[in-house]
């Protein structure tokens, strides 16, 4: 198959292209929820980001809860922003980071004027922003304005068969292209750590991933009070077939196909090496490792699953695909490509990664995901440890 | 040809089953992704979509191999043709 070489996307102040024009309503901390959702509910067009956190977080953890909002906010696929937070100066904080890509974005605070004060204020303002955005046009964009992010979940072992191996032929396929790629699951590359080592671009990459998959794994075996049965795996896995955390990690390790990754990110932390794959340090969880991918500027997912993951995310559209043909009969609505052909070996792997890049250039010009159609927004922050 | 299970790697010592179920007795046609070779087993469980067949006959103690890895140890001997997972394979991590 010829691949195109451009998209239609939204073109952004800082060069970045989006495949999507949210205004989101971003509140910086768990008791701003409802004054942001208020405005969402008031201004059609814009959708609001509630989450449970940012309140007496210190540290890594405040660094990274900063880290993931002004992320967000800098996403290309973001218009504008509206900011809502109870108290100044972390509003302002967050203001000023997504500031810098240029674009529109207004914060408020809710102490002295109370939701109902500020909820008019950002209203008013909002409505100004959405109204803006909704003359954006999409544009052509060269393909590499991509940035690609995957994450595989409630996996199986058609996973590992098939629909992990189909984003690897896609990544195969792409990379030279000069996409951003990138993939996470630290805890889940487990029993395959020492094969993904082997996998970075060079001696420094290959030991920034040791470094950082042994940090998670003494964290877990501290934390551990069992073997982890049903954790990881999950029940969901172990039903489709899965026995171990080794058998998982190496069917989630096909997603990447044969690149080599060129560093490693911290949570939700922006590549700034360029054109080609990245791993990032993330937890396994669908919701928290989406939501860091789409911090550090992916625009697009795509979301191999087994037993049936539903996930989907607010600003970032989560392209699903699966091999299990039971999936695909008992619940479609969620699949946006269906690979199951390859385990009846009427398609093979090239055959599928055309399609699934066929999907996603589909999605990255505008057609709704499934999980978009079914209004999956799942917005979860990654929180490292204890409020202060 | 209709495929009834799938093997990763010709090192592999398990199967994976791709049709809806096997039934006990069933003789089963298997294909090797790695160098497009195919073999025969005759099943003794009924196995389910997505689960793994024994290919040779393991005791207490044997690695398990698949995509041509270590994936956890027997520790419930198994039959070649039997079902295996939880209830006789462990992970040797955590």
């Amino acid at each position: 198959m010829e691949i195109p070489n451009s998209f239609l996307g939204y073109k952004r102040e800082n060069g970045r292209a989006g495949t999507r024009n949210h205004v989101i309503i971003l509140p910086v901390d768990d008791i701003s929820n409802a004054c942001a959702e208020a405005v969402a509910n008031n201004i059609k067009g814009t959708i609001a980001l509630p989450h449970s956190y940012g309140r007496l977080q210190f540290g890594a953890d405040l660094e990274l809860h900063f880290r993931t909002m002004i992320g967000t906010g800098c996403n290309p696929n973001v218009a504008a922003v509206i900011v809502i937070g109870i108290e100044p100066k972390w509003t302002k904080k967050i203001v000023d980071g997504i500031a810098k890509t240029g674009k529109p974005v207004e914060g408020f605070h809710i102490e002295r004027t109370g939701d109902i004060g500020t909820t008019m204020k950002a209203s008013k303002k909002a409505q100004e922003f959405v109204m803006w955005a909704s003359e954006k046009q999409r544009e052509e964009c060269p393909l590499s304005d991509l940035w690609i992010s995957v994450k595989c979940g409630e996996s199986d072992t058609t996973s590992g068969l098939a629909a992990n191996p189909t984003v690897g032929n896609l990544m195969d396929k792409l990379e030279p292209l000069g996409v951003h790629l990138c993939f996470g699951e630290t805890s889940e590359l487990t029993g395959a750590e020492q094969v993904c080592a082997t996998r970075g671009a060079t001696k420094e990459a290959s030991e920034k991933f040791m470094k950082t998959w042994g940090s998670y794994n003494d964290f877990i075996l501290k934390e551990a009070t069992d073997d982890l049965s049903e954790s990881q795996p999950t029940a969901g896995n172990i039903a489709g077939g899965l026995t171990t955390i080794e058998e998982k990690a190496f069917g989630n390790f096909q997603k990447i196909g044969n690149c080599k990754f060129i560093d490693v990110l911290e949570p939700a932390e922006e590549p700034t090496k360029g054109k080609g794959l990245y791993f990032m340090d993330t937890s396994s969880a669908a919701a928290e490792c989406v939501t860091l991918q789409a911090a550090a500027g992916f625009n697009i997912h795509l979301f191999p699953t087994g037993q049936g993951n539903i996930v989907g995310n607010p600003i970032e559209p989560v392209v699903k695909l699966t091999a299990n043909p039971l999936t695909v009969k008992g619940m479609g609505e969620h699949i946006d490509c269906d690979v199951s052909k390859i385990l009846s070996r009427e398609m093979n792997l090239s055959e599928a990664g055309d399609e699934l890049i066929k999907t996603t250039l589909r999605v990255a010009n505008g057609r709704l995901t499934c999980a978009e159609a079914l209004g999956h927004r799942e917005f979860v922050m990654t929180k490292l440890y204890r409020s202060a | 040809m209709a495929t009834d299970i799938i093997i990763h790697d010709k090192k592999d010592n398990v199967g994976v089953v791709v049709i809806e179920k096997i039934t006990p007795k069933q003789d089963c046609a298997c294909w090797i992704m790695e160098d497009d070779s195919s073999t025969n087993i005759q099943s003794v469980d009924e196995i389910p979509l997505g689960h793994k067949i024994a290919m040779v006959d393991l005791k207490e103690g044997d690695t398990i191999l698949k995509y041509g890895h270590d994936i956890g140890k027997v520790v419930k001997s198994i039959k070649k043709g039997e079902h295996v997972h939880v209830h006789n394979v462990k992970t040797k991590k955590w």
